[in-house]
């Protein structure tokens, strides 16, 4: 830190300890509630500034570069995307995006877009479903005992997935549900589970007590409530939690791997066969795992502000 | 940490009534999640654990048995597990300091005002959006590789022909497992710092600035302290994701050339060699250590939730 301020007008956001309002600058007369970007102010031209200020845009791309090159590689001809030294201004193409979907060699990705799909949504809207119910017990009701609750959750979190896979496989093989929907579903609602509740429990702690026992007060009864003040008021809380489970379910691949052969198999066990069964086709490589990437990406960045709490299960706001 | 829960707290909407009948109403709700996540992640350790003691291999489905400790013997002797334990704990441990200080640095960095913050901020995010698996394949293939990879390509438009030509995935796979793992997850430890950050007390710093306090005081005696439950809380959940890690391994070297981690070795001892009386000693293995740091993030996480409800 070369300035010497660190500095008191960056911060008009306390976001989760409560301060008292402090009389600072114009800025701060009143701060906003929770707020992930402070407000910029202009006319602060200080050399170190600017030059801190540079160092976080150059970090932010070298961080951000790797993608630009799969990108750029995606775009070219096959034969431009492995030389070296690397042909940066050789002539875009889609080519590969369209080998990739199935216009020249190889497998049609499409099955497995479709496989990671249905498994990725239908396994986040029961958690959802679930994790609300559990939520409202553990936030609302306030059952005894509710917090030993989120943290045998919290824990089951914590122990490997892998060292369940055996009996897990044996179990759906004896059910006859290898290689299906329904097992993927299943694994992916359970694995997320966890975390939704956590992160559902966190946003609905939030509703305002008073808002509550007036729905109270006025006889409304519990659907209700929850459909017209429960629901509205949690929205963005169940749009972060939805992501985040959408996320996870799209990336996974060991279950993926061993569960799965043929009729089921997902996107990212598809990227993995992809290099093995047809060899090195580098810009096909990049545009398989961009197309693959996007679906998260997309939500990632949608819900960048509600990421920490999700990942942190809550811990963080 | 809202004024609401707080109150909360102290006066629950419905007053506390000891009736057996309202108390399962109550819970009710919560049951069908919880029993799911039991039936579907908690058994199954339960039949690992029973595995463990059987003599099980697939290939020999005639000859299976219960009630030997054979497979923890050959467990513990197994120089080749041994030496998975020593890489999932270095790579993890190495992984999670990289991310932590870079992902400190970084916050610090995204902390003050500059133009296209909230830009930086999203180009910062994105390496830990990129699926696993993709991030694994981009790395070894499109940047790692010696013949064609970005970085000697670099080397070689920077130096000429004669510039040094590294072959990081055949000289160090392990450096280079680390390096994309560190590259998605710098993004997650740099989140949480931020949020930290962001959630300091204004009026301390008034004080301090008042006091006289330099930058490196005020970093070192306010902003450290403040940082120190989010430092732990990035560190521990890191951990658990870290430790956990299958994708790399599996996608970059097949867990070959010294990068077998503990999950890829029950994967394999699972799926290739089929010897499942082994592979559920491993887990066990696995999951005991597991509860020994979940213990430790156990208590990190329940000062968070405590502070949150006083």
């Amino acid at each position: 830190m070369s300035t010497p301020d660190l500095t008191v007008d960056d911060h008009p956001a306390p976001g989760v300890t409560p301060t008292p309002t402090e009389p600072g600058g114009p800025g701060s007369a009143e701060p906003p509630r929770r707020k992930a970007n402070a407000p910029r102010r202009p006319g602060q031209g200080r050399a170190g500034k600017i030059l801190l200020g540079l160092l976080a845009w150059f970090v932010g791309l070298l961080f951000v570069s790797p993608l630009l090159w799969m990108l750029l590689t995606s775009l070219h001809a096959e034969t431009d995307a492995s030389t070296n030294p690397p042909s940066y201004f050789a002539p875009l193409t889609l080519e590969s995006f369209v080998n990739f979907f199935g216009g020249g060699n190889g497998a049609n990705p499409w099955p497995f877009l479709i496989n990671s799909a249905v498994a990725a949504i239908v396994s986040t809207l029961i958690v959802l479903v679930l994790s609300t119910m559990a939520a409202y017990s553990l936030a609302i009701r306030r059952i005894e005992r509710w917090s030993d609750v989120l943290f045998f959750l919290l824990s089951t979190k914590m122990l490997p997935m892998v060292a369940g896979l055996l009996p897990v496989y044996l179990v759906a093989k004896s059910f006859g549900i290898l290689d299906t929907w329904l097992l993927l579903i299943i694994i992916y609602s359970a694995m997320n589970m966890p975390i939704a509740v956590w992160m559902m429990r966190s946003f609905l702690a939030e509703v305002p007590v008073e808002v509550l026992e007036a729905a109270e007060l006025d006889g409304a009864r519990l659907p209700r409530v929850f459909l017209q003040i429960l629901l509205p008021l949690t929205a963005p809380g169940l749009a972060a939690t939805a992501l985040i489970c959408f996320i996870f379910s799209w990336n996974e691949l060991l279950f993926a791997t061993v569960l799965t052969s043929t009729a089921a198999s997902t996107a990212p066990v598809f990227l993995t066969s992809f290099v093995t069964s047809q060899g090195l086709f580098l810009s096909q490589v990049c545009a398989a795992s961009l197309i693959i990437s996007v679906p998260v990406l997309v939500a990632g960045i949608a819900a960048q502000d509600k990421l920490v709490q999700g990942l942190s299960m809550g811990a963080v706001k | 940490m809202s004024a609401p829960a707080a109150e909360r707290a102290s006066q629950p909407i419905t007053p506390p009534k000891p009736r057996a009948k309202d108390r399962w109403l109550k819970r009710a709700p919560m049951l069908p999640a919880l029993i799911f996540v039991i039936l579907v992640t908690q058994i199954p350790f339960a039949i690992t654990i029973i595995i463990s003691f059987m003599n099980w291999n697939a290939a020999y489905p005639d000859d299976i048995s219960f009630g030997t400790v054979q497979n923890y013997v050959t467990v513990f002797t197994d120089a080749n597990l041994l030496k998975a334990v020593i890489v999932t704990v270095g790579l993890t441990v190495g992984v999670v300091l990289a991310s932590a200080l870079l992902g400190l640095g970084i916050a610090l960095l995204l902390d003050r005002k500059f133009i296209g913050r909230g830009f930086v901020r999203t180009l910062m995010i994105t390496p830990f959006l990129v699926v696993p698996v993709a991030a694994a394949l981009l790395f070894k293939h499109a940047i790692f590789n010696p013949s064609y990879g970005l970085i000697n390509g670099l080397l070689t438009t920077m130096f000429g022909e004669n510039a040094p030509q590294p072959d990081l995935m055949t000289s160090n796979p392990l450096l280079g497992i680390g390096i994309v793992l560190v590259w998605q997850w710098t993004p997650f430890m740099m989140l949480i710092m931020l949020a930290g950050l962001q959630s300091r007390p204004m009026d301390v710093y008034e004080a301090a600035l008042v006091d006289g306090a330099g930058p490196w005081q005020t970093f070192r005696f306010i902003t450290l302290p403040h940082l120190r439950r989010y430092i732990e809380l990035a560190a521990l959940l890191g951990t658990i994701y870290i430790v956990q890690n299958f994708d790399m391994v599996f996608t970059m070297t097949s867990g070959g050339l010294g990068t077998a981690t503990l999950p890829y070795v029950i994967y394999q001892e699972f799926f290739v060699a089929q010897d499942y009386g082994v592979a559920s000693a491993v887990g066990v293995i696995v999951v005991i250590a597991s509860l020994i740091t979940a213990t430790f993030a156990l208590r990190t996480a329940s000062t968070l939730l405590k502070e949150e409800n006083s």
